[in-house]
């Protein structure tokens, strides 16, 4: 061979493995014919088993869906979605019943999550974390349930919980992202197929971090995940989600929604370690990943933190936000964001200070390198009831090679001459001089550019639960190989 | 055996322009040599390409490092094979603690020396010892790599970095500017403490100051890109007294 050949050849390898859970398991699913309809939110509904009042919600979510059009104010760019050339639900196919326990869960999906590193038989499992395993459109295990339940903690795919626990979802779903909130959300309030339910029951203190692993497998297949957490008065719930993807050429849609509610003195803690995948160097494939997640403090002296790790997906879109309600409320936002090669990002937060002495506070990291475009996007509104209210604000951007680039667009509205709102913003590059100071140390080029984006990120990853906080470092690590040099 | 470091007829150019025009130097192990020189003479381009930094391209010439051309090595080779830089203008890398940052280091030494890696517990202790050693504070290490260091703590912390790596060869680009006469001391006491009969030390600087606290077996006088004399440490003493008229003259002619 050619050397050149051979050195294209070790180069798409390289590339290639540089995205580990790109891999499709084999078995067999039960899919909804391809397209959008109707016909198709009622297949989803009675599939699930679901009430008439929600299929209502969908059909009305659905028919308002159709008359919206396309966002077009963020700064990503994309040929226009083709919604009838996917599948809108894909089910690996149940023995009999579905499982039961844990023990019936067909061999191919355990070995999947055995491959991703994600332990879902409990005697494997992490100590101390409880996963929620969704697989294309349907949860395929819950673990810790029992012990859970033991404090009260309700933990489950949201499909149960709408058989299980009516009551809660009729209460709480769309209460934070109505069904016409915007054209993704709206998407997903139709076509939505499982996710997690969390209720923290008042006082309870959940003994053990919530984890959902999101995987998408089958082709052409949307993934609408629907999460809601509702932490009743006084309790406190840190959650996890991690999501993958197998590689494909073919752009595929996942649009989710996330919903969390704090009541009077509750906090929720909701990391994100998101991985989907991200297309090739070139640019072809990889996940949309368009997103709504928001949080209400409605309680006083309630808490919600945001933390995402975003380094996946081809096309990242979203904000996830913290209306501030209760007075004393705080709201938290904590993200890095890295675009890789022609990786999009347009992310970022929104902050509503509605009640007296509201706090927010806001640190994004931005990591371009290649052709990676992203954008911070964020607002801090305050209104003119949230006396006391506080705002900080801090943005920074680090560029990696000439052919990226970072945006900063901060929308600050405030409506009480007395709220103090600050907002910093940097930019810098990775410096040769940082680059040869470590190397001269015997450090490679490659564990420096991580060590400087690692550092560059610090804060943020210091929000993570410990367990993944090192996974995390690894995965910015991952991400950023073969971007200098 | 041959020199430690042995440069031969070196020509260096840093973009259009040529540095140095035929340096040669020979440093055998177990010794200290001082480089002095008026600004611009090429002390830091020397320094910068012993250690292999990018842009500086050497046209004619080489230099062997115990046998072996450095010329074709990566910066990281360089510095497994035992080259250290202290620099003179340390760089501030944010949010990564010294700790971190050393144990990256010599743990990245190790491995491709085919050593293992040292464990946190391991790599604590051995720095515990050598802050201990140096009279450097516990919340050096806690804090980001020279960030918010005063120019003082740098240059300790580049003496710091020497001892955990123990280098073969170690280069110090003017390590005494910018030093108070206290700071220089403690500078002074830990490249001394280095000094062994496998190791080499290569002192550049522009004063006399510094080598009166190491005291240096040879002293040469770099000017125009090459070494214009070369004597014992009363050299030093004699250029002090004298300057680098000498050596200004001889580029006028």
């Amino acid at each position: 061979m050619a050397a050149t050949a051979q050195t294209a050849l070790q180069v798409r390898e390289l590339a290639e493995d540089r995205y580990k859970y790109g891999f499709v398991t084999d078995i067999e699913s039960e899919r909804a014919p391809k397209g959008l309809s109707e016909d198709i939110v009622r297949f989803i509904s009675a599939k699930k088993e679901e009430p008439q009042w929600l299929l209502e919600w969908r059909l009305k979510a659905f028919r308002h869906w159709l008359t919206m059009p396309e966002p077009q104010w963020s700064s990503v760019r994309f040929p226009a979605l083709d919604y009838q050339d996917a599948y809108y639900y894909s089910a690996p196919k149940a023995k009999g019943d579905g499982p039961k326990s844990l023990d019936e869960i067909d061999p191919e999906l355990l070995k999947t999550y055995e491959k991703l590193g994600i332990p879902i038989r409990e005697q494997e499992a992490l100590a101390g974390i409880a996963v929620d395993a969704v697989f294309d459109s349907v949860s395929v295990a819950t673990t810790f349930k029992a012990k859970l339940h033991e404090v009260g903690v309700i933990f489950c795919p949201i499909s149960e919980a709408v058989r299980n626990h009516p009551a809660l979802v009729q209460k709480y779903l769309g209460s934070v992202v109505p069904y016409a909130d915007n054209k993704h959300a709206t998407l997903n309030s139709a076509v939505f197929t499982d996710g997690s339910f969390v209720y923290v029951p008042p006082g309870v203190r959940c003994p053990m971090e919530l984890s959902t692993y999101f995987r998408i497998n089958a082709e052409n297949t949307g993934q609408f995940e629907r999460t809601l957490i509702i932490a009743d008065k006084g309790s406190y719930v840190s959650y996890l989600e991690g999501c993958t993807a197998p590689k494909r050429d073919v752009n595929q849609l996942h649009a989710a929604v996330v919903e969390l509610v704090a009541l009077d003195d509750a906090e929720i803690k909701y990391s994100t370690v998101q991985n989907w995948y991200p297309g090739d160097a070139e640019g072809r494939g990889g996940i949309y990943n368009f997103v709504t997640k928001r949080g209400a403090c409605r309680g006083v002296n309630s808490k919600i933190s945001w933390t995402q790790v975003e380094t996946g997906s081809a096309i990242t879109w979203k904000y996830p936000s913290c209306i501030l309600q209760g007075d004393n409320s705080v709201g938290e936002f904590y993200s890095i964001a890295i675009t890789n090669n022609h990786q999009q990002a347009d992310t970022g937060t929104k902050m509503i200070h509605i009640g007296r002495n509201t706090r927010s506070r806001i640190i994004s990291k931005g990591i371009s390198a290649g052709h990676g475009m992203q954008t911070y996007r964020g607002l801090v509104r305050v209104t003119a009831k949230a006396e006391g209210a506080r705002n900080h604000t801090q943005c920074d951007s680090l560029l990696i090679g000439s052919k990226c680039a970072a945006h900063t667009v901060p929308y600050i509205e405030s409506k009480n001459p007395k709220a103090i709102l600050e907002h910093e913003a940097t930019t810098s590059k990775i410096s040769e001089d940082q680059l040869f100071y470590l190397r001269q140390r015997g450090i490679s080029v490659e564990n420096a550019v991580a060590l400087v984006v690692n550092g560059f990120c610090r804060e943020v990853l210091q929000q993570l639960p410990m367990e993944f906080a090192v996974e995390a470092q690894k995965l910015v690590a991952i991400s950023l190989e073969g971007s200098v040099g | 055996m041959g020199p430690m470091l042995d440069i031969k007829n070196l020509h260096v150019t840093v973009g259009e322009k040529e540095i140095l025009k035929g340096l040669d130097l020979a440093l055998p192990a177990g010794e200290v040599h001082a480089i002095m020189g008026p600004n611009g003479s090429g002390k830091s381009t020397l320094s910068y390409v012993i250690a292999g930094r990018e842009g500086y391209e050497i046209t004619k010439g080489q230099i062997l490092f115990r046998g072996e051309d450095l010329a074709p090595m990566q910066p990281e080779e360089r510095a497994a094979k035992g080259v250290f830089l202290a620099f003179q203008y340390p760089v501030e890398i944010p949010g990564v603690t010294n700790t971190t940052f050393l144990k990256e280091a010599l743990n990245a030494i190790r491995r491709s020396r085919g050593e293992s890696e040292l464990d946190a517990m391991q790599f604590v202790k051995l720095l515990r010892r050598q802050t201990k050693e140096l009279g450097i504070p516990d919340d050096m290490l806690k804090r980001s790599v020279n960030a918010g260091f005063s120019g003082g703590e740098k240059k300790r912390n580049e003496i710091l970095q020497m001892a955990v790596l123990q280098p073969l060869l170690a280069v110090l680009d003017e390590t005494d500017s910018g030093l108070d006469i206290d700071a220089l001391k403690i500078v002074a006491a830990g490249v001394n403490r280095l000094r062994s009969p496998e190791r080499s030390t290569l002192v550049i600087t522009h004063y006399q100051r510094l080598l009166s606290y190491i005291e240096p077996d040879r002293v040469h006088v770099l000017a125009h890109g090459r070494i214009q004399r070369s004597g014992g440490k009363e050299l030093a003493a004699e250029l002090e007294r004298t300057g680098y008229a000498e050596f200004k003259a001889v580029a006028a002619e």
